[in-house]
């Protein structure tokens, strides 16, 4: 098994392009390094990205934020400002695992893992997150709901990787929350996640699923526009039967922590007007 | 294929170790530098036993590969105690008896001080929090984090 850690995005692409066999980033390692021991994965080559400027780097751009593949929950926990404008994003990177997880685990590992149940993808998508893709035939930006097709699969060609994801530019009274739901209190793989997004504090905007957007865009997220949320948000639930939980538990608790996230994303707005 | 050549600061000591891209900085630490007071619980990132600090970040040292501290700075458990003074978390722990079979105290001993030097007046709900990776399959965890509370207090004291 090869290991190399280049500095440069061209490196990494280069390496990933031209391997014979099967080949894996390594940011955070902490689904990698797993999927290794279980013996699910026996890759060829290892590209550690943590060496490339662009992945490790939380920076402001175009009024809004950048934040590199490989940067870890901790890491974002503890820059106040993105914090302040993403609540929702930072609190959900910070749902996964443990404090010795999130001292490793990142935002692009979390996308390209492929789960269903990553905690920071619903968050990114409310916030209407792009990921900035590059691979050998160049760079290209690709809305975060779009990149992960399915369960393990993802919408990436050979030799191409997630270098970054821009969050947009904040409005005035504007802000975001994720809930999930697990059986226990911390350290556990989310049965149900939602993220909100709103804007305004009385617009509202919820990219996952349109029709909850439209349940509430224009409202106050009165009653009765809470009461079209949770509809909306369970009418487009697609979950699947497991021991972690049934079709029928999953669909109702979306719907509660769909309300529950708008309503934390309203008070958060409200005091940042 | 060859092995990879490392260097790195381990307790502040430069060393060098020959390592494969298979090894996590687990196995490097106990098989390779012989020190084996991390340990391996779960060996995925679950059970905290093998908590060590990377660059002054609290991480499990089965998700970290051996070749990936190459340049970096590693502090264990043997890193803890001043010679023979032990560290005021270690001597509450022996004061407080908060362990039994001692395999999870390394790692939460090592977890607890990378809280205390953050947070060093933290609630008890921030110590429960933060050491929620850190399984004790023996004793439960109120003595753990009454003797992490107390440590605390006596550090605020200087």
């Amino acid at each position: 098994m090869r290991y190399e850690a280049p500095d440069s995005l061209e490196g990494a692409v280069a390496l990933l392009a031209g391997a014979q066999g099967e080949a894996r980033v390594l940011a955070g390692g902490t689904d990698l390094l797993v999927q290794m021991r279980a013996d699910v994965l026996d890759p060829d080559l290892i590209v550690d990205i943590k060496k490339i400027k662009e992945t490790r780097a939380v920076t402001e751009e175009k009024g809004g934020w950048r934040i590199g593949a490989a940067v870890t929950g901790a890491e974002l926990k503890e820059h106040a400002r993105l914090k302040k404008a993403w609540p929702g994003v930072v609190e959900a990177a910070n749902l996964i695992g443990s404090t010795q997880v999130q001292g490793r685990a990142t935002l692009g590992g979390n996308l390209c893992n492929g789960s269903p149940a990553a905690d920071s993808v619903p968050a990114l998508i409310a916030a209407g997150a792009v990921a900035t893709l590059v691979g050998p035939k160049g760079k290209r930006d690709l809305p975060v709901e779009d990149v992960m097709l399915g369960p393990r699969k993802l919408a990436l060609g050979k030799g191409e990787i997630v270098a970054s994801f821009l969050l947009p530019p904040r409005a005035a009274r504007s802000s975001d929350a994720y809930l999930r739901f697990i059986p226990r209190t911390e350290m556990d793989i989310a049965v149900v996640g939602a993220g909100v997004s709103l804007t305004g504090a009385v617009a509202a905007r919820v990219l996952l699923v349109a029709e909850a957007a439209q349940a509430i865009v224009g409202s106050r997220l009165d009653v009765p526009a809470q009461e079209r949320l949770e509809a909306a948000a369970r009418a487009a639930c697609r979950p699947i039967d497991d021991k972690r939980g049934t079709v029928e538990f999953r669909t109702q608790v979306a719907g509660v922590l769909a309300r529950r996230a708008a309503l934390i994303a309203l008070d958060r707005a409200r005091s940042n007007s | 294929m060859a092995k990879h050549h490392i260097e790195a600061t381990v307790n502040g000591d430069a060393v060098e170790f020959l390592c494969e891209t298979e090894e996590t900085l687990l196995d490097v630490l106990r098989d390779t530098l012989n020190l084996t007071g991390s340990k391996e619980g779960c060996a995925s990132g679950d059970c905290g036993a093998c908590s060590v600090m990377l660059d002054g970040r609290l991480v499990c040292s089965c998700l970290v590969l051996g070749c990936e501290v190459s340049g970096h700075k590693v502090e264990t458990i043997e890193g803890m105690a001043k010679g023979e003074s032990l560290h005021p978390l270690q001597q509450q722990f022996l004061k407080s008896a908060a362990l039994q079979c001692g395999i999870c105290t390394p790692g939460v001993l090592v977890a607890s001080k990378a809280l205390l030097e953050r947070s060093p007046d933290p609630t008890e709900t921030e110590v429960r929090y933060w050491l929620a990776g850190n399984l004790c399959r023996c004793t439960g965890y109120d003595k753990i984090v009454s003797a992490v509370m107390d440590a605390a207090a006596t550090l605020r004291k200087g």
